[in-house]
């Protein structure tokens, strides 16, 4: 199905079952432990033995030398692969630093072997007797040091690196009201709580992989191209993935290396990356610089707009897209992104949890606080008067490698947006907040040892187009069964999917079944980017409609006519049951949503509202959030329950990001030192209030079919900036250098009485 | 994680003599810090002598008054003691500021005296550490060290105790009970437990070899005001920046002893005297001689400003 | 320049695994180990380096207890042993001998779930589920460690019995991580399940 005009009515409006707040139906197996995960695949290869995987223990240099001698004579070792017999390995294409290291190391942890053996304890115990000389080289650690090495980086998904709108360095000089200030934001990690795991086995040629990954097909094309072999030969399923935001969006070690010791030792094998080798050895959120400058009227209009951002990455990598959303975000008639990208020896940067704009919105958010104070105007009031109904900035994106298919046609410089209800989320957060009730001046408000104060920001994340096919099959007990190879990472992929599904054959939800995550169904968006969620169901939806077309020719009528409710179809005075109608041979409808160029000429995003009160501690300048309100206009939401998850979750990592989340750089060794659970921090239960989300009344119909656009990053964009804004307001102290732990508060909090 | 045999002892004796029949041995009783290091391979025991059959998980109240915990009394049940709860709130309070209700349930008092730092080079095995490694160079000094010590390190180490327990005891002047491989039993002022690194970091408290800890007894209660203030960065299960162990009387004067600060549970006793006069010259006295780098030196103010709080917190109970 | 962003590389050469081993490490010999899990007994012969998460998952297969970390930093494999909450992944097997160890899978199952288990699904106290089951187990014995008086970190007077309250659970449940940020739901659903207990 092309999706090139917006929506008209379709049976999704109906929301009989869409829309509304069920329980997730893969509940009952993930709250009594029976929805099995990768690595808890007994049955299907109940022979496996244990892979444990080798880290490098330099960061960057060559290998001289392993001596396997050791790890040989180990008991119970049955094989050892490194990049030495491995034999050729491709490179994927959503990989930049190679998975197997040797002999050249490119970062600290990367794999250079897996040691094979009859158990976990055994393969563990042997892995450390493998003895690896190692040649250090040189190598760039430090992104503030290198960035002024840093280069224009090449064109990427979120445009060019550069864009610029009428005259930004006149209109800043002359803007009566100036603001110029540099943020930074800290490497992180995903830390989701099931570390990389895959069972891999081969029959002959063909490759099983049981794994805990995202995106089926990319990983399925990417294990292909890394092994040599054909995709056909390659089988992922992957039905519950204990989290990932990203760090799961590719092939990565794990699964590379169950494939390779299972080829050697010719049994199955499973691999589970040790929690501490996870953050060094898989990618992160890369760090940021970034220098936003800001012109504006006296009476808070703003003229000017600047976002410049540097990152590093491994060689061909590329940037962090922190000034994506200021080319969307705020009116100004002069504007001016780039980023520039460094060349750094740490492991790989990539995707985690709204790339781009989860560390852009830190700094944006706080830099737009910074200068509604500066001009006297209330934070909530001034993004009022800075809003827009089109885009500001749009550049010309290159989706084509022949310069004269870049998309000049149609490409519209000012598209209106298919939505954007920023200024309603503000108003409306700010009622139920209290806003008005708030003290402009910071440091005023005290509870017993707590400096309060309260912070907003606005959220802002696009809304992302990915084709996304599925299969429906309905049999003569009426059930229907769809199947892609779209994946649930807690995201409710099996509930608004099997909702589709309801709501478009007229079936109740406990008469679908929804199976995801195997490359055998048809490929799906994937979960990334929060755009599953629209996608995957305008996927379903395509499928529904071939499939209501063979149930309507069944019955002798036309689908277009036919109206299905109650397991029954019914069309000019005829009427059957799905379940007769699909009889023994049952009935199977399969499609996919594409799309045209909609999204080019409307601007598709999601926008919010973020309200937070924190308490800071006076005498050790601990921060600790009391309250939290997001307002989110995102399109139709499938869900109000599953969505709120979404959303209360994004806010959470949102808090990490603000007050705790901080991948150490050793400089020196080029690491990231606290690299387990206990050095990163992320949020306890302790850390997070209850939490508060409205959505408003949106259905999109340039978005999608399911009139719905994404949710689950929208929650993480702004909130670190509110809860920073918050922290300025109860304490009168601006931080800028993410995360805001106390020892960047203590010495400008005042003293404490009886310090003699 | 090294193969080794394992066996499990029934009198704190035989725990003892255990030990000095296998070179290499290590007892285990809640495991939490063990093994998670033998997992790593920073602890490599061949033998595991399992205690926790030795009946030591009593509290009993001792003739002088005091309390005798049992090494194996778990840090759960310690905290909830209703006797260490009225009388030794120090205590309870630093036990309940630690790790989190699941490690509370498992680590046991002796264990939790046993900590191992949780320095993060100390943790990386590909990096050098003089504590894995006698000679080997501190991968720490230089680097990372927003949680390392500001006071009483050395060129070798500059590694933190990371036990909360530890510090409350050292306020309240705890002494531990061991029993020798020989059988041969001893008490060894907390004070003189732990040591600082020097040139053997390696080299953590004054155990011997085989040595076994059977109990940890306080003295008589002390009455006054207690207070364990635990300052980190999220707000539960996570290891302190800084903590401040106090016990304040009447009349102004006290004890105070700090977490997160050195090699060991910091106290100056000599600093006490400055209680009445406030924090500043108590910390004055107390991180006399700090040498801490630009990552920690804010852990110097940060714990006179909770000093400064206890205290005015103390005085306003008082009224 | 980008020579000053450099690393202090002293030796020419570095060595990994620093302990070197002269003799291959002996293999370990198996030890017999009974326990009841989920009130039924089992008998294991075991590699002493097993411990309790692993057992359980790989020897028994029930793999509803999960290793986020294996080192006590996660409590996604919490267990109940003798009714209290512990990080499976931080004992051995061996040391588990007569023990009697609930798991999520003792609880509740899809078709008769655990009061507990039915509020985490209504209040969708969970996203990936990784973490589920261990929040589940620590909840239920939390919930009794709170009835049995023991104090929390938040308990204002340590000298009253520790009581219910929003700031008490959520102290109480910080052992376990949930990466996903259902922590606001999570407090939902033992607040909704505790409300209903006699």
């Amino acid at each position: 199905m092309k999706f090139d005009t917006p929506a008209t009515t379709n049976p999704i409006d109906q929301l009989k079952v869409v829309g509304q707040p069920f329980d997730r139906i893969d509940g009952p197996a993930k709250t009594t432990g029976t929805a099995r995960y990768a690595y808890e695949s007994h049955d299907v290869a109940p022979d496996a033995v244990y892979g444990c995987i080798v880290g490098a223990a330099i960061a960057k240099g060559r290998i001289l030398s392993i001596d396997e001698t050791d790890a040989k004579a180990a008991p119970g070792v049955l094989g050892i692969v490194t990049a030495e017999n491995a034999g050729k390995l491709g490179q994927g294409d959503f990989n930049t630093a190679k998975l197997l290291g040797g002999p050249e190391v490119d970062h600290y942890h990367q794999a250079i072997a897996v040691v094979v053996a009859g158990t976990f304890e055994q393969a563990r115990a042997a892995a450390q007797r493998l003895r690896v000389r190692y040649e250090p080289s040189r190598g760039r650690f430090d992104l503030a040091a290198a960035k002024d090495t840093a280069v224009k980086p090449k064109p990427g998904a979120g445009g060019p690196s550069d864009s610029s709108v009428g005259d930004f360095a006149t209109a800043f000089a002359a803007a009566p009201v100036q603001f110029d200030a540099t943020y930074t934001t800290p490497d992180q990690t995903h830390a989701m709580m099931e570390p990389h795991a895959t069972v891999a086995k081969w029959d002959g040629n063909q490759l099983t992989m049981w794994t805990s990954n995202q995106m089926i097909a990319w990983t399925v094309g990417d294990v292909a191209k890394t092994l040599g072999i054909p995709k056909e030969d390659v089988r992922l399923i992957s039905p519950y993935i204990g989290g990932g935001f990203g760090g799961k969006l590719f092939l990565r070690a794990d699964a590379l290396l169950a494939a390779l010791a299972a080829r050697a030792v010719r049994r199955p094998v499973k691999v589970a990356l040790p929690r501490p080798l996870v953050i060094n050895n898989t990618t992160h959120r890369p760090a940021t610089i970034q220098r936003i400058r800001l012109g504006a009227t006296r009476d808070g209009k703003l003229t000017a707009i600047a976002h410049e951002s540097w990152s590093g990455d491994q060689p061909d990598g590329e940037p962090e897209t922190a000034v994506s959303q200021t080319r969307l975000l705020y009116a100004g008639e002069h504007r001016l992104t780039a980023m520039r990208l460094a060349v750094l020896d740490l492991p790989e940067g990539n995707s985690m949890r709204a790339p781009g704009e989860a560390p852009g919105m830190m700094a944006l958010e706080i830099a737009i606080d910074e200068m509604a104070e500066k001009l006297g105007l209330d934070p909530v009031e001034f993004r009022i008067r800075n809003d827009t109904q089109v885009v500001p900035d749009n550049p010309v994106k290159a989706d084509s490698d022949d310069p004269q298919a870049k998309g000049e046609q149609t490409h519209v410089p000012h598209p209106p947006f298919s939505q954007r209800q920023l200024v309603e989320c503000l108003r409306r957060g700010a009622e139920k907040f209290g806003w008005a009730r708030r003290n402009p001046k910071p440091a005023q408000a005290r509870d017993g040892r707590w400096l309060v104060g309260t912070g907003v920001a606005a959220a802002f994340r696009n809304n992302l187009l990915m084709k996304s096919a599925a299969r429906v099959r309905l049999d003569q007990r009426g059930i229907v069964t769809v199947e892609t190879d779209m994946t649930d990472i807690g995201t409710g992929s099996y509930t608004i999917i099997a909702q589709t599904a309801a709501e478009m054959m007229g079936v109740s939800l406990d008469e679908v079944v929804v199976n995801l995550g195997d490359s055998r169904f048809p490929v799906s968006c994937g979960s990334g980017g929060q755009f599953g969620a629209a996608n995957s169901t305008s996927g379903v939806f395509a499928a529904c409609v071939k499939l209501r077309e063979a149930v309507a020719r069944k019955l002798g009528v036309e689908a277009g006519e036919a109206t299905f409710a109650h397991g029954r179809v019914f069309a000019g005075g005829r009427s059957g049951t799905l379940a007769e109608l699909a009889g023994p041979a049952g009935l199977t409808g399969e499609d996919g949503i594409e799309y045209g160029d909609l999204d080019k000429r409307y601007q598709q995003s999601t926008f919010g509202a973020h309200f937070v009160e924190v308490g800071v501690d006076a005498v050790t300048g601990e921060t600790r959030v009391r309250r939290m309100l997001a307002v989110c206009a995102a399109g139709r939401i499938l869900n109000p329950k599953s969505a709120r998850s979404q959303v209360i979750g994004a806010m959470t990592m949102g808090v990490g990001a603000a007050l705790m989340e901080d991948l150490v750089v050793d400089k020196r060794k080029g690491f990231f030192v606290n690299h387990d659970l206990a050095g990163y921090e992320v949020p306890v239960h302790a850390d997070i209030p209850h939490q508060e989300v409205i959505f408003l009344e949106e259905t999109d119909p340039i978005a999608s079919p399911m009139k719905a656009k994404g949710v689950g990053e929208l929650g993480i964009c702004g909130v670190g900036a509110a809860v920073a804004n918050a922290i300025h307001h109860a304490t009168g102290i601006r931080i800028r250098d993410y995360p805001i732990t106390l020892d960047k508060l203590l010495e400008r909090l005042p003293l404490p009485t009886d310090s003699g | 994680m090294r193969p080794f045999t394992y066996e499990r002892a029934r009198t704190p004796a035989e725990a003892a003599a255990a030990a000095k029949r296998h070179a290499g041995a290590k007892f285990v009783a809640g495991g939490t810090n063990l093994l998670d290091l033998m997992k790593l391979e920073i602890e490599t025991p061949t033998h595991l002598i399992d205690v926790n059959g030795l009946g030591l998980d009593t509290l009993e109240t001792t003739p002088e008054g005091g309390l005798r915990i049992g090494a194996l009394v778990r840090n759960t049940d310690l905290a909830a003691d209703a006797r260490v709860r009225r009388d030794y709130g120090v205590l309870a309070r630093a036990l309940l500021a630690g790790a989190s209700g699941q490690l509370r349930n498992m680590a046991t008092t002796a264990g939790n005296l046993l900590q191992r730092t949780r320095c993060p080079y100390f943790y990386d095995t590909n990096m050098p550490c003089n504590k894995r490694v006698p000679g080997d160079g501190c991968a720490a000094i230089g680097g990372f060290t927003r949680q390392h010590a500001v006071i009483g390190a050395s060129d070798a180490c500059i590694a933190t105790h990371p036990s909360d327990m530890a510090v409350a005891l050292r306020v309240l002047d705890a002494t531990v009970e061991t029993i020798g491989p020989d059988g041969a039993t001893r008490r060894i002022p907390l004070a003189d437990f732990h040591r600082l690194p020097g040139d053997q970091p390696q080299v953590e408290t004054a155990l011997a070899a085989g040595e076994l800890i059977t109990a940890v007894t306080l003295p008589r209660p002390v009455g006054g005001a207690h207070f364990y203030r635990k300052v980190r960065d999220r707000a539960s299960f996570a290891f302190a920046l800084v903590s401040v162990a106090a016990i304040v009387q009447r009349d102004g004067s006290g004890r105070v002893a700090l977490g997160g600060v050195a090699h060991k549970p910091w106290r100056v006793e000599a600093a006490e005297s400055e209680m009445t006069k406030g924090a500043r010259a108590v910390v004055a006295r107390l991180l006399a001689g700090a040498k801490p780098t630009t990552e920690n030196a804010f852990k110097l103010k940060l714990v006179e400003r909770v000093l400064a709080a206890v205290l005015a917190e103390a005085k306003g109970a008082r009224g | 320049m980008a020579g000053t962003a450099a690393v202090a590389v002293t030796s020419l050469t570095m060595i990994s695994q620093a302990q070197p081993n002269a003799n291959p490490a002996p293999a370990a010999a198996l030890m017999k180990i009974a326990f009841t899990v989920n009130g039924t007994p089992r008998a294991l012969e075991i590699d002493p380096r097993t411990t309790l998460l692993d057992a359980l998952r790989e020897e028994l297969h029930l793999t509803g207890t999960k290793k986020g970390c294996d080192h006590g930093q996660c409590g996604a494999c919490t267990v109940l042993v003798g009714g209290r909450r512990i990080n499976s992944c931080l004992t051995l097997a061996v040391m588990q001998q007569g023990a009697e160890i609930t798991t999520i899978e003792g609880l509740g199952t899809p078709e008769q779930l655990h009061p507990l288990q039915a509020a985490f699904v209504r209040c969708d106290g969970y996203q990936c589920g990784y973490c589920t089951p261990g929040q589940i187990c620590s909840a239920v014995a939390m919930l009794s460690e709170v009835q049995a008086g023991i104090p929390s970190h938040v308990t204002a007077d340590l000298n009253a019995p520790a009581a219910w309250s929003e700031a008490e659970v959520r102290e109480r449940m910080s052992g376990n991580l949930c990466r996903c940020g259902a922590y606001s739901n999570i407090f939902e659903a033992i607040q909704t399940f505790a409300g209903k207990r006699p």
